[in-house]
């Protein structure tokens, strides 16, 4: 029992201190990211005696200090209470997400097998869900405690747009349920390390020398869903092209303007551990997760006949490394789509949500629906 | 982990259920009704779970599946209504409401 | 007390407590998010009665959805409360409420259940089982509900709309 809770316990913190730290530490990717693509140097002051050590001083010092040394304020006539717990609120979903996603197959130490995922729940995709819609309340608690009209008017924007592209999150999902046929995060990243060829039924099999040694991944069996599901998760998160709720430039920060010091800093770590979220959902779901292709639980077997044996240790450090890799991978992704378009306008944020990404979403389905029966 | 007695469940919801009849009662702002009405609605769906799991039957937790969409439903068109009656009385005091015309 | 029995009693105390903060506290916002937070207790309790698939729903939909159309509608209407409650009918309806309470509670317990519960499967809550039972038993009850829903949408626009 004990043994089993430190277990747990011990998954729980590899966790967060994996997803706080990259949080941090995309802080700092972000601005030196956008001074790459902008043409210019970007954060250099920091350092100490000279040394900026990769701008860790800037993530793991400057940074903090800075957010967690100015003044807390609660506005006058704002909502105390409320207004100190709309960080939190907004910050416990993005965090709390990492509970169901995988980072790995199992782990074999002596006797006991470790699946690598904080929590085994048989319904992982919809937890996920109900998070990400807990999510609204800090963006609507946050405006509201404020008591400012140009925060109420981000916050409400924010929370439409948020419960919109929850619709079109959901829908873009099933099509991706159906094929690997479970809700279980863990069963959809195992379910993805087959071959295609394995998976065509005997009318396709001739596809099979042209498309059969891909990996069973859920971009190549649902590509449209993957597109969906990305654009709703950006539009979730609220990041460029979707930030109308921040609006840099026309709210001036949107729902989070009267918010100083440690209190903007969660709100701050909430967003880049948004995006982590967002990049981990959609390895999972669509790149395989965890997944090397042709990596089996004991080596390499490749579609050409050939293998190669590996330790159990080496397999499931190339999975983690993996796994890694892919989420840093659609970190970047996002950081690069954030400074490479422009802002959408309200209206067609909402157009977008509910005019074309939910019909397609549904066709989706139907498609997909269809495409199964068929092949049976 | 190990189950309580059926009771202790019934109690609980029984307790819930009475203190949202007391907010239908009392208060005198039409949303807090209304939110007193989701409580009485969430601790049946309370008891239902508890005798779907006792049971061992899964129609308990089909009627609250049922009784969770009736209740967006409701919630919906109630506060449809909050909205278009604060717009001819601008109040949402139940008490102002009690000539069916004005 | 072992572990289960402390977990229960805790969160009941927090529910009984969530519950009376949603009935008598001045602002309205605060009540909406005492409501969600014996919304998510209540959920808490449905996954230990084995129903994760509810448990998961009722955040989703209730806490996730419903509350939030309760905090627009508020923020909307925002309104400075004259009196919070009738002062004169708090008496009656606190012994009323002890009443209902009491009749309930007797009547509930009165009920013949089997003393240990039944057995559940593993699968006894999850999204399998509940999808076989609605749409092999209660599938006219499912198809009545999403027609319910799409009546309860057009209702709300009609009634919240302006002018005509």
């Amino acid at each position: 029992m004990i043994v089993d809770f430190a277990i747990i316990a011990a998954k729980a913190f590899l966790v967060l201190f994996m997803v706080l730290n990259l949080a941090g530490i995309l802080g700092w990717i972000e601005r030196k990211g956008s001074a790459l693509i902008q043409d210019r140097i970007g954060a250099n002051r920091a350092s100490i005696f000279g040394f900026a050590g990769l701008g860790l001083v800037n993530t793991l010092i400057a940074d903090p200090l800075k957010f967690l040394t100015k003044e807390d304020f609660v506005p006058p006539a704002g909502d105390k209470f409320l207004h100190t717990l709309a960080p939190c609120l907004a910050l416990f979903p993005a965090l709390v997400i990492f509970a169901v996603i995988p980072f790995g197959d199992v782990l074999i130490i002596g006797d006991r097998v470790i699946n690598l995922q904080v929590a085994n729940l048989n319904v992982g995709i919809l937890y996920v869900f109900a998070m990400a819609s807990l999510g609204v309340y800090g963006v609507v608690i946050g405006a509201w405690a404020s008591n400012n009209k140009f925060s109420l008017l981000g916050g409400v924007r924010g929370s439409a747009q948020m419960i919109s592209y929850e619709v079109a999150m959901g829908l873009s999902v099933i099509g991706v349920l159906m094929v690997y046929g479970t809700l279980d995060l863990q069963e959809i990243a195992r379910g993805q390390g087959t071959l295609v060829r394995d998976l065509l039924p005997q009318w396709l099999l001739f596809l099979g020398p042209i498309v059969g040694w891909l990996p069973a991944w859920g971009v190549f069996l649902q590509p449209l869903a993957f597109l969906l599901f990305f654009t709703a998760a950006v539009a979730e998160t609220k990041r460029i092209p979707f930030d109308l709720p921040e609006g840099e430039s026309e709210l001036v920060a949107g729902y989070h303007v009267e918010y100083s010091g440690g209190k903007f800093l969660m709100f701050f770590a909430a967003e880049f551990a948004e995006i982590v979220t967002a990049a981990a959902l959609v390895t999972t779901l669509f790149f395989g997760g965890w997944q090397v292709p042709y990596l089996m639980r004991d080596g390499f077997y490749f579609p050409w006949g050939g293998q190669w044996l590996l330790p159990h240790l080496a397999v499931v450090g190339l999975q983690v490394g993996a796994f890694t890799l892919k989420v840093l991978f659609f970190c970047w992704v996002q950081i690069l789509l954030r400074w490479s378009v422009p802002r959408f306008r309200y209206d067609q944020v909402m157009r977008l949500g509910w005019k074309m990404l939910l019909p397609l979403a549904l066709a989706n389905v139907v498609i997909t629906a269809i495409i199964i029966v068929v092949a049976q | 982990m190990g189950t309580l007695p059926l009771n202790y469940y019934l109690i609980l919801s029984a307790i819930v259920f009475s203190i949202g009849v007391t907010g239908v009662l009392v208060r005198r702002n039409l949303i807090v009704v209304l939110m007193s009405i989701e409580l009485m609605l969430n601790a049946v769906n309370l008891t239902f779970i508890a005798f779907s799991r006792f049971l061992g039957s899964m129609e308990g937790q089909v009627a609250v599946f049922f009784v969770m969409a009736v209740a967006a439903a409701e919630a919906v068109i109630g506060l449809a209504i909050v909205i278009s009656v604060f717009r001819h009385r601008q109040s949402l005091d139940p008490q102002e409401m009690q000539l069916l015309k004005w | 007390m072992d572990l289960p029995t402390l977990i229960f009693f805790t969160l009941a105390a927090l529910l009984i407590g969530a519950s009376l903060l949603v009935v008598f506290l001045r602002s309205v916002v605060h009540s909406a998010m005492a409501l969600v937070a014996a919304l998510l207790i209540i959920a808490v309790f449905f996954v230990i009665l084995q129903a994760p698939m509810l448990g998961v729903l009722q955040v989703l939909v209730y806490a996730g959805a419903i509350m939030v159309l309760f905090l627009f509608v508020i923020m909307f209407l925002n309104l400075t409360a004259t009196e919070p409650w009738r002062v004169a009918w708090l008496s009656f309806a606190g012994v009323s409420a002890l009443l209902l309470g009491g009749v309930l509670a007797a009547m509930l317990t009165e009920t013949e259940t089997p003393a240990d519960p039944v057995a559940a499967t593993e699968l006894f809550g999850s999204p399998e089982m509940l999808a076989r039972s609605l749409f092999n038993d209660f599938v006219l009850p499912f198809e009545v509900a999403s027609v319910l829903l799409l009546v309860a949408i057009v209702g709300a626009v009609v009634l919240a709309k302006r002018g005509s």
